[in-house]
C-alpha cells in the first residue's frame, strides 16, 4: 500500500479525522524458552525491546501479542503485567510477536496539533507575503503532503516517496469532505467526522490514487 | 491506460420548480410561525448562515478559485462564479462607496421569486430571499471576512431592481480564531 495515512485537521489544530491504510508492518513472531535473551523495558505504557536485536526483531519494537493474544499496553490480555509474566520460567516456552508499535489515538491528536503549530510557524517564516504554508515534508521512508484550504482546514496525506498524484488526491479528498461530511445536516463543523459515506468514498479515492500513481512517473 | 477516477455526477439534475416550491414552502411556514417580519428575516438569515458555512467549502473545492487580494475581486467572484454555479444567474456588481468596501449585486433574474407576484398584505418588510444574504455572510465568514449583507432594494416590495448590498467590515484576524455560533 503506497498511501499510509490521511489526517484532517480543523482550524483550531484539532484532529477531526484519521485513517491508516498500510498493510501490517514487519512483524516477527517467535517461540522463546527461558531465559529470554532479549532485554525488554517498559516505556510509555508499552513493553519495548531495548537490546538483543536478532532475526527481524529490532530495538524499538514493541511486544504486540503473547501466545497469540494481543497485549494491552503493558498488561497481557489476562491482566497480568507482561514483564512479570516473562520473568516467570513456568510460563515458558512462550510465543511472542514483536513489531513496530502503532500510534495511539492520543498520540495522533498530539502530532496533529504539533503539525498545525509548525505549519503556522512555516507560514510566518516565509520571506514572501501570502505563503501557502508547508506543502511537503520529505524523509527517506515517506513523504507528508499537506493542503490547507482557504477556510483553514488542513488535509494531510502520508505516502510512499515514489507515489505520484498526491496533489490531485488532496483536492479529491477536499471534494469528498465538502460532499459527505459538510452536506450531512447532522454533522457539526469542526467536530470529529463520523460519517460512513465519507469513510467509504475516501477509501475508494485512495485505492484509485494508488493504482493511478503507480502508472505515472515516479516523483 | 488508467481508468477515469470514480466521480459522482457533478450536478444532479433535479427539477428547479421543486427547489423553488420548497423555498416558498419554507418562507410560508416561517410566516405562519412568526408574526413579525423582522423575526422571519432573522431566521431566514440564520438558516442561510448555516448553509453558507458549508456551501463555501463545496464552492472552493469545485471552482478552484485562488486567494483573492481585494474586496472587489471577491465580490466579482461571488457574482460571476458562485451565483452562476448555484443559481444559474450572473448579477452585476456595483461599487458603492469610495472607500471600496461597500458593494452591490444587482439581480435582474431571480429564480427563487419566479412565481411570487407581490408580498402579502401586512408583510411589507419581509425580505423573501433573505436566505441568500445569510448564505453570503456565512461563506465570507469562513474565509475570515466579516461582512454585512442585506437587501437594499427588492422588486417584490415595489422597487425597480433587486439589489443585495455587501459591506465588508474589518477583516477577521486569522490567528485568533474563535468558534462563532
Amino acid at each position: 500500500m503506497a498511501i499510509f495515512s490521511v489526517y484532517v485537521v480543523n482550524k483550531a489544530g484539532g484532529l477531526i479525522y484519521q485513517l491508516d491504510s498500510y498493510a501490517p508492518r514487519a512483524e516477527a513472531e517467535k517461540t522463546f524458552s527461558y531465559p529470554l535473551d532479549l532485554l525488554l523495558k517498559l516505556h510509555d505504557e508499552r513493553v519495548l525491546v531495548a537490546f538483543g536485536q536478532r532475526d527481524g526483531i529490532r530495538v524499538g519494537h514493541a511486544v504486540l501479542a503473547i501466545n497469540g493474544m494481543d497485549v494491552n499496553g503493558k498488561y497481557t490480555a489476562d491482566g497480568k503485567e507482561v514483564l512479570e509474566y516473562l520473568a516467570n520460567p513456568a510460563n515458558y516456552p512462550v510465543s511472542i510477536r514483536f513489531g513496530r508499535p502503532r500510534l495511539t489515538s492520543n498520540e495522533k491528536l498530539m502530532l496533529a496539533s504539533m503539525f498545525h503549530s509548525l505549519f503556522a510557524i512555516g507560514s510566518q517564516l516565509s520571506p514572501e507575503q501570502g505563503s501557502s504554508g508547508i506543502e511537503m515534508l520529505e524523509t527517506d521512508t515517506f513523504k507528508l503532503h499537506c493542503f490547507q484550504t482557504l477556510t483553514g482546514i488542513k488535509f494531510v496525506v502520508l505516502a510512499d516517496p515514489r507515489q505520484a498524484g498526491i496533489d490531485s488526491l488532496l483536492r479529491k479528498i477536499y471534494e469528498i469532505y465538502s460532499d459527505f461530511a459538510l452536506k450531512n445536516p447532522f454533522y457539526s463543523l469542526e467536530m470529529p467526522i463520523r460519517c460512513e459515506l465519507f469513510d467509504q468514498n475516501l477509501k475508494l479515492a485512495l485505492e484509485v490514487a494508488e493504482k493511478a500513481g503507480t502508472f505515472g512517473p515516479g516523483s | 491506460m488508467s481508468r477515469p477516477a470514480h466521480r459522482r455526477p457533478e450536478y444532479h439534475k433535479i427539477n428547479k420548480d421543486l427547489f423553488v416550491l420548497t423555498y416558498g414552502a419554507l418562507v410560508a411556514q416561517l410566516c405562519k410561525d412568526y408574526e413579525k417580519d423582522e423575526d422571519v428575516n432573522k431566521y431566514l438569515d440564520k438558516m442561510g448562515y448555516g448553509i453558507g458555512t458549508r456551501l463555501v467549502e463545496d464552492f472552493l473545492a469545485r471552482s478552484c478559485v485562488g486567494r483573492c487580494h481585494s474586496y472587489s475581486e471577491i465580490t466579482d467572484i461571488i457574482a460571476q462564479v458562485a451565483f452562476k454555479m448555484y443559481l444559474g444567474i450572473t448579477p452585476s456588481v456595483i461599487c458603492n462607496n469610495s472607500s471600496r468596501n461597500e458593494f452591490s449585486l444587482i439581480l435582474d433574474k431571480n429564480p427563487l421569486v419566479e412565481f411570487v407576484e407581490e408580498l402579502p398584505a401586512g408583510r411589507s418588510s419581509l425580505c423573501y430571499c433573505n436566505l441568500l444574504c445569510g448564505i453570503i455572510r456565512g461563506a465570507l465568514e469562513m474565509v475570515h471576512l466579516a461582512a454585512d449583507v442585506t437587501f437594499l432594494q427588492d422588486r417584490l416590495k415595489g422597487d425597480s431592481v433587486t439589489e443585495i448590498g455587501i459591506t465588508f467590515l474589518k477583516k477577521l484576524d486569522e490567528k485568533k480564531y474563535r468558534r462563532k455560533k
